[in-house]
């Protein structure tokens, strides 16, 4: 179990215990973390996972590929830190990892 | 009223359970009419994922949308059915002969005995970016699609998107516009390389501005676009325009079936499990549109959904005619309808 926590875009925090090689879009929907839609189910087809990595994560977290990329295009508020959270994959590297929730999804 | 089409069956949605149903209604000589939003087969496999892999379909440990698109086209090929893309079906209506009439936006009026709604997740409409206030200014300044180009002349046009339409608009536009400027949030684009590099050569000729950040907020009165907020890495910038189009993709909406007067159950509609006819007879409704005690949104259960919806279809279509159950192995009279006989 890797420790994950998503900050709504209210400030709440959702600690996680997080399954390795689940996605963060996953455990945001399994514990109702509201502003995570996921319209898609986790194809990387509609940016409707969007969260901002904490600062402090993003090297570890890495960049986007090229079709994140595309969706993100998709997304409102686009920072340099935003990611997909379906892309997102849990793995012991990740413990600790904190993700924040945008005013809203696309 | 414009042109009056008669057939046995209107499919609403050409996705893969629409074009299967013209499979199973054609081993009864049901004529099929499909109607899509969409400019060409496929549905949300042409659209959504038309290069991802799909890995549970039976019998196909892998297969791309694409590819199951075009297996589907090549399958009911023989049944000749008739596809009637880039339209929206707007009304549903029961005439006093007890058949449908369907119609289009394309001015168009389909009479069929029995209509199927394969919609999916209803049909692709433009994505409304999320910048607040632009209810507002849509129809009027903020538009979604082109219908005429003349409706931009010596207009300041911004395009906002990095794929294929907002490119191609960009150079379609530049000679009709006043000036276009092209907004999208990085320099990376998703569209065909040869349309890029027009766009930066236009650009290096300042025949066009681009402009890299995100539209954050729009300047005007009673809907008319007078500016736009573009917001960059580096601050803010403020642009005078009077037309805007956003091309931010499409997204699946409801629409028009939610007015038909069918029961629904959270924007899908409600089927019984024998037939997956909606609460109207002569209405079946098959694949992710429909919603019943169990139902899982596959394509392999719309699949199975189009079978059984043709058995009740063609007792409507030809209620004297006795038919006889036959399978594609062995019957010869089916065999010679799908040309392999």
């Amino acid at each position: 179990m890797t420790k994950l926590t998503i900050v709504a875009h209210d400030g709440v925090k959702f600690d996680i215990d997080a399954e390795n090689g689940s996605t963060v879009m996953e455990n945001a929907i399994r514990n109702a973390v509201p502003g995570i839609d996921a319209e898609c189910g986790g194809a990387c087809a509609c940016a409707t996972c969007h969260v901002y990595v904490d600062e402090a994560w993003t090297e570890k977290v890495g960049s986007p590929d090229v079709m994140e990329e595309d969706m993100l295009d998709f997304a409102y508020d686009v920072r340099p830190t935003s990611r997909l959270s379906c892309q997102i994959k849990v793995s012991s590297d990740l413990d600790g990892l904190v993700v924040q929730v945008p005013e809203r999804q696309a | 009223m414009g042109t009056l089409i008669e057939t046995d069956i209107v499919i609403v949605g050409a996705g893969p359970v629409g074009l299967f149903a013209v499979f199973e209604l054609g081993l009864y000589d049901l004529e099929c009419h499909l109607i899509d939003i969409l400019d060409r087969p496929g549905g949300q496999c042409a659209e959504l994922y038309p290069e991802k892999p799909i890995y549970d379909i039976p019998a196909w440990p892998r297969i791309s949308g694409n590819e199951l698109t075009e297996k589907l086209m090549e399958q009911i090929q023989p049944f000749s059915p008739k596809f009637h893309f880039n339209r929206m079906v707007t009304g549903l209506t029961r005439l006093e002969d007890g058949r449908f009439e369907v119609s289009t936006d394309d001015d168009e009026v389909f009479r069929a005995k029995v209509v199927v709604i394969a919609a999916g997740g209803g049909s692709f409409q433009p994505k409304r970016p999320p910048i607040p206030g632009i209810e507002a200014f849509e129809d009027k300044s903020v538009f979604y699609s082109v219908r005429r180009m003349e409706a931009f002349r010596d207009q300041d046009v911004v395009i906002v998107g990095g794929g294929d339409s907002a490119l191609d608009w960009t150079l379609n536009l530049q000679p009709v516009a006043s000036s276009i400027t092209l907004v999208h949030r990085r320099p990376e684009f998703r569209a065909a390389d040869d349309s890029v590099n027009k766009m930066l050569a236009l650009r290096e000729q300042g025949a066009i501005n681009f402009e890299i950040g995100q539209i954050s907020q729009l300047h005007g009165e009673d809907g008319q676009l007078r500016a736009a907020t573009i917001k960059q890495t580096d601050g803010e910038l403020e642009i005078a325009c009077s037309r805007m189009l956003p091309f931010f993709g499409l997204t699946m909406k409801l629409g028009p079936i939610a007015d038909w007067g069918l029961n629904l159950h959270e924007n899908l509609i409600k089927v019984d499990t024998e037939k997956f006819e909606t609460s109207e007879a002569g209405i079946f409704a098959i694949g992710d549109i429909n919603w019943y005690p169990g139902k899982v949104k596959l394509i392999l259960c719309g699949f199975h959904e189009a079978a059984l919806m043709a058995q009740a279809a063609r007792k409507i279509v030809n209620p004297d005619k006795r038919v006889v159950f036959q399978y594609t192995t062995s019957s010869t009279s089916l065999q010679k309808k799908l040309g392999v006989k």
